[in-house]
């Protein structure tokens, strides 16, 4: 590293000098260059969106600037606290919940003993990672429906009870939806957590076996010890997303159905509305504006904490 | 002698282990495949008896009616397939060599600036205009509405998969081997597609797969990037059929039927069979590729 840094003459001449050097690599780059110029960097200008009226005839830098009205309106009609709230507890929900069921069910499966049954039983936890959202719909749909769902189906004929209307009560819908995570993320959770439980090392749990030591001793005193990284790696990784929302969970299972945007409004499904109806630009940009900055804000502070307390766990 | 005596207790908490968590696992895994059974049941139940009777797990008078109703005028299913194929086909190439490329650069040591052009890339993942401004590059800058380019091009690459890609390739391919080729006069494109790529098989199985099964399952560019119900993608179509009467009657006046009398409930349910077929058909023999891909992202993270 040191002797790197020695050989690199400083300067803007070393990014030209390496160009030519280098410049078959950077040709090979150039592709991925374009790329994130267009879909990520240049969309950046963009963000001038949120301080404008904004409106196709005068297009981008036409449209009268507003200043921080849009940010005032989604600020003072209550709008961004609502959604703000949803997305963040919804998030937490997934990420804790989530990453529990997915470790214990890893732990689970890595101590069971048919080989065969631990293969058929991954294949089919895994099989909801395949499908996209619109098959969830279709799922919430044969569940849920007033007229002929399943679950309407038993309450009335098996439980003899009023059927329950669903897609009007929006009480519901936290639980579904945190149901419906957990189940699609279950099995790619579980194979990440296996895979850190393999590495962990055979010989620990042969001497263990050896010792004596019962399945739930070599779980807990080998197993557990040995994902706690990874534990806390993949929540620390998944807080600086904690603001962006799982746009196609809840706009599949929602839609544009308002009876239930009060539990289950989040910004993402906000910016979207917006950006279909094609009329609310400006309002639109200064959520995903808010989204970004917030979302880089907790990234940098978490990371720094982190830093500050156990480097090894740091994102950068 | 030590081993043996110690084996009774083991053993047997090895047993109540078994006894406790063999049910739960079958219990999950019922779980997990419950709702595609009903939804084969339902495409294969007469749509008079989902009217009066609700889904159900086993079909009651099982028939093809809804299959037939929709093979009777198949333009807008053929046509999803030919948008879905071609976007898949298109998006999964394309994805593939460009991220390998990608992952070849950035994991070779003598390109100096590999460490701040993988913070650029890192960097989009945590900071974005936002949905607007980018809507408004592709339909109001590069005039992509209405395009298929525009459903393929935006995932061909993902900061994930490249750093997937450098890291399969910085664990399974040797430097030294990169180097014995340029001293034998290789130059870079020659090491990528000669020494590289062959030794990448099974990275780019399982990045290829990645990247076909999201754009297999694409509804959310197609919803975006559609001006007409031609460049519908298969997911795209279904979701307006679940959740808009209008396909429906559209379906109804093609076939000459009445809305009231056409089949719609087992009609949804066997679309949905027709859109996730194929990957429910391909799944078993792509899993090992897959659950290899996710295990090497998760080793190295």
């Amino acid at each position: 590293m040191g002797q790197k840094r020695l050989k690199k003459p400083k300067g803007k001449r070393s990014f030209w000098q390496d160009l030519k050097k280098n410049r078959i690599l950077w040709l090979f780059l150039l592709p991925a260059i374009l790329f994130f110029l267009v879909n990520s960097y240049l969309p950046m200008v963009g963000i001038y969106f949120a301080f404008t009226d904004f409106n196709f005839k005068d297009g981008l830098l036409g449209s009268p600037f507003v200043g921080l009205k849009n940010f005032e309106f989604l600020f003072i009609s209550g709008a961004l606290g609502r959604l703000t709230k949803n997305t963040i507890l919804y998030n937490l929900a997934f990420i804790v919940l989530g990453n529990l069921c997915q470790v214990s069910l890893a732990i689970i499966i890595s101590q069971l003993t048919g080989k065969w049954f631990k293969k058929v039983n991954q294949t089919l936890i895994l099989m909801p990672h395949f499908v996209s959202y619109v098959i969830l719909n279709v799922f919430a749909y044969n569940l849920f429906n007033y007229d002929h769902g399943l679950i309407n189906n038993i309450v009335v004929n098996v439980l003899e009870g009023k059927p329950v209307d669903f897609y009007t009560n929006a009480a519901w819908w936290p639980f579904i939806i945190v149901f419906f995570n957990i189940w699609k993320g279950l099995g790619y959770g579980t194979v990440v957590y296996l895979a850190t439980i393999t590495g962990i090392g055979q010989e620990y749990y042969e001497a263990a076996k050896v010792d004596g030591a019962s399945v739930f001793q070599q779980i807990r005193y080998i197993t557990l010890p040995g994902v706690k990284p990874t534990f806390i790696i993949l929540l620390i990784y998944s807080l600086g997303g904690i603001v962006r929302g799982q746009f196609e969970l809840f706009y599949q299972l929602v839609g544009n159905n308002g009876l239930l945007f009060s539990t289950t409004d989040i910004l993402d499904t906000y910016v979207y509305r917006a950006t279909i109806s094609n009329v609310d630009y400006g309002i639109g940009t200064a959520v995903g504006l808010y989204q970004s900055v917030v979302g880089f804000a907790i990234v940098m502070v978490t990371n720094y904490c982190i830093r500050k307390k156990d480097p090894a766990y740091a994102l950068f | 002698m030590n081993k043996n005596r110690n084996k009774g207790p083991r053993m047997k908490s090895q047993r109540i282990f078994n006894g406790i968590f063999y049910p739960l696992l079958i219990l999950i895994s019922a779980i997990c495949v419950l709702p595609f059974l009903i939804i084969l049941s339902g495409s294969m139940t007469d749509n008079g008896v989902i009217l009066r009777e609700g889904f159900s797990l086993i079909p009651k008078q099982p028939t093809l009616e809804a299959y037939r109703t929709l093979f009777q005028n198949p333009t807008s299913l053929i046509s999803g397939y030919r948008v879905t194929i071609i976007v898949t086909a298109v998006g999964t190439s394309v994805g593939l060599f460009l991220v390998s490329l990608t992952g070849f650069v950035l994991s070779r040591k003598e390109f100096t600036y590999r460490n701040q052009v993988s913070f650029l890339i890192y960097f989009t993942t945590m900071f974005s205009g936002g949905l607007v401004p980018f809507y408004y590059m592709m339909c109001g800058v590069l005039k992509l509405k209405g395009t298929l380019t525009a459903q393929w091009m935006p995932a061909v690459l993902s900061p994930f998969l490249i750093v997937l890609m450098r890291t399969f390739i910085s664990s399974s391919v040797p430097d030294e081997l990169c180097d014995a080729a340029k001293i034998d006069g290789a130059g870079y494109g020659t090491t990528f597609t000669r020494v590289v790529l062959p030794l990448l098989k099974p990275a780019l199985a399982a990045i290829g797969l990645m990247l076909a099964l999201g754009y297999w399952n694409d509804w959310y560019r197609s919803s975006l990037f559609s001006s007409k119900s031609n460049t519908w993608s298969l997911q795209f179509y279904l979701y307006n059929m679940v959740n808009k009467a209008n396909s429906l009657n559209e379906l109804a006046n093609q076939v000459n039927i009445v809305i009231r009398d056409l089949p719609t409930e087992s009609v949804k349910m066997a679309m949905a069979m027709l859109v996730t077929g194929p990957v429910l058909l391909f799944y078993p023999f792509v899993q090992k590729y897959f659950v290899a891909g996710i295990t090497v992202g998760a080793v190295k993270g």
